[in-house]
């Protein structure tokens, strides 16, 4: 698993995709947060990173999908993945492997922001006036986000041998999981909070808060874990 | 016996591309597995290294089941796949470095043996380029070295000289040689000269069935279809004088030269000689073509069609 980890995180170093993404991502994020007056923390006048944290999920659901759309969708169309199923690993290792190396390449994408949050520590008038637990559950509900977001990359990436058709339904599918189901939970009479709390937007505003509820960390593990294993069944799918 | 298959079949959809097929490999063969496209070659490889499972029967690897112990299979086959499928932005060192690690080779030795390999596989001058940038018969040799890296005992090799030119065949068939001692291989191709040239036995298989298993002197010696002997005279004879002698079936003529078969089992030389003598012409050259490879394959793989 290691090994197929560092392959692919090697890859990504020498393929410009890191750069592109992390490059894309802070460039971004630091136009909405600090320059464009619409959103920028400066012009609203209150010490927070909303910000970021509203607008980071939708970037992402552009930016995970072009990390993992090469994942499987490339070794299949090159053949490379029958050598990898061919040495010594399970499918686990491999699916794991990938699915680690995209998520590393994310968190050190987010990783930068934490600037952001000392710079508006600094600014804020007293100095140090803003809501850290807040912040802290923010970026764990955004590390979370990434996770489920990566692992539905991966699962897409095995359902073609095509990268475009990989990354539009991985971004489809990471739209759907993330406001789809809040969306749709205004058609449902009275199952309204059910309906909302199998997306993931309800949990991740709930971290938000600054309050880790186990119930939402649960929820985006194992919506991660469900994911991951739909992934390795697709692969050992060769084996029916 | 290093590879034992019995009783395998393997069907895709409705397609059965391999049709209940038995045969072992003793440790130290090297065995041509050879057959048109389509013949069930690659399956029947693809199931030994437990990439693909059988619909029916088992493959042995060294004693291990490739569907119940994969793992230890796994480890002990050295694997090139048919197109030598590699990750082309990887550099040379970098790719051996990381086979090494897929087969958890001690930390400290991994140097060595990529090195090894490099030297072994010629690959000395072209070790520190990107993969992507080696001409075809370079990566084949990187092919090679990631299937021999942790030193396998079992070398499975899907048509490894298939796409190259002739000069790159006969340097990959010398380095084949040169890393098949000591090793089973097993190795397919459709191309006869490759089985001469490599292997001491050789598996036919058409249509997903065996139609020849045999060691290669023998499959040469024996008589089947039929005998063709070339002829040249000197001075005039039409091939209606020449289908007077018993036994001949076809008489083609070129130029002065005859090409003429004839039954197997009967030699006709001595009668060709007598009628020659008879009509006073001197007989120029008499030559008799054994069964050659092609003929044999000719005759072994296009029966099965027609039934």
């Amino acid at each position: 698993m290691i090994r197929i980890f560092a392959k692919e995180f090697n890859g990504f170093l020498h393929s410009l995709i890191a750069y592109l993404v992390i490059g894309v991502f802070l460039t971004g994020m630091g136009l909405l947060t600090w320059v464009f007056p619409e959103t920028s923390v400066l012009d609203y006048g209150f010490a927070d990173l909303d910000t970021l944290f509203s607008m980071g999920p939708y970037v992402f659901i552009f930016l995970i999908p072009a990390i993992t759309m090469k994942s499987f969708a490339e070794e299949k169309k090159m053949g490379t993945l029958e050598l990898l199923f061919t040495k010594p690993l399970t499918d686990w290792d491999i699916v794991a492997g990938k699915f680690l190396a995209a998520f590393a390449l994310v968190l050190v994408a987010i990783l930068p922001t934490v600037i952001y949050y000392f710079s508006i520590v600094k600014l804020g008038n007293p100095v140090g006036n803003i809501d850290t637990a807040s912040v802290i559950g923010s970026y764990i509900g955004l590390a979370l986000l990434a996770a489920i977001f990566c692992a539905i990359g991966i699962l897409a990436s095995t359902l073609s041998n095509s990268q475009i058709v990989s990354f539009i339904l991985a971004a489809f599918f990471c739209f759907l999981f993330y406001t789809g189901f809040d969306s749709l939970s205004s058609f449902a009479g009275e199952n309204v909070l059910l309906i909302k709390q199998m997306g993931i937007l309800y949990h991740y505003e709930a971290l938000s808060k600054g309050l880790i509820d186990s119930r939402d960390v649960i929820y985006s593990i194992s919506v991660t874990g469900f994911f991951l294993l739909t992934t390795r069944t697709v692969l050992g799918s060769r084996l029916w | 016996m290093s590879l034992q298959v019995s009783h395998l079949t393997k069907i895709y959809g409705s397609q059965r591309a391999v049709n209940d097929i038995s045969f072992s490999i003793q440790k130290g063969e090297i065995v041509g597995f050879l057959g048109p496209n389509g013949a069930g070659k690659s399956t029947t490889m693809k199931i030994a290294t437990s990439y693909l499972p059988p619909t029916s029967g088992s493959v042995l690897v060294n004693g291990l089941d490739v569907v119940r112990q994969p793992m230890e299979v796994k480890k002990i086959i050295g694997y090139l796949p048919e197109h030598n499928p590699l990750y082309l932005d990887m550099y040379v060192h970098e790719y051996l470095h990381f086979v090494c690690g897929l087969y958890k080779i001690d930390g400290a030795r991994v140097k060595e043996r990529v090195n090894e390999m490099i030297d072994l596989c010629g690959l000395t001058k072209e070790q520190n380029k990107r993969i992507e940038s080696l001409s075809k018969g370079y990566r084949q040799r990187v092919g090679l070295a990631q299937a021999l890296i942790h030193n396998p005992e079992v070398l499975i090799l899907d048509e490894p000289t298939s796409g190259l030119d002739p000069n790159q065949i006969l340097e990959i068939r010398k380095l084949i040689k040169q890393i098949s001692q000591n090793k089973t291989v097993i190795l397919s191709t459709h191309i006869m000269q490759e089985v001469q040239a490599l292997c001491d036995r050789v598996i036919v298989i058409n249509l997903g069935e065996i139609v020849a298993d045999d060691r290669l002197e023998n499959l040469l010696n024996k008589k089947g279809g039929l005998n063709t002997i070339v002829v040249e005279w000197e001075g005039e004879i039409t091939s209606e004088e020449l289908k007077s002698i018993a036994g001949i079936s076809t008489v083609v003529q070129e130029g002065k030269i005859f090409r003429i078969t004839s039954e197997s089992g009967i030699d006709i030389r001595a009668e060709l000689f007598r009628l020659s003598a008879a009509k006073g012409l001197s007989l120029l050259s008499l030559k008799q073509e054994g069964n050659t490879l092609e003929e044999i394959f000719k005759s072994l793989t296009t029966k099965e069609v027609v039934a």
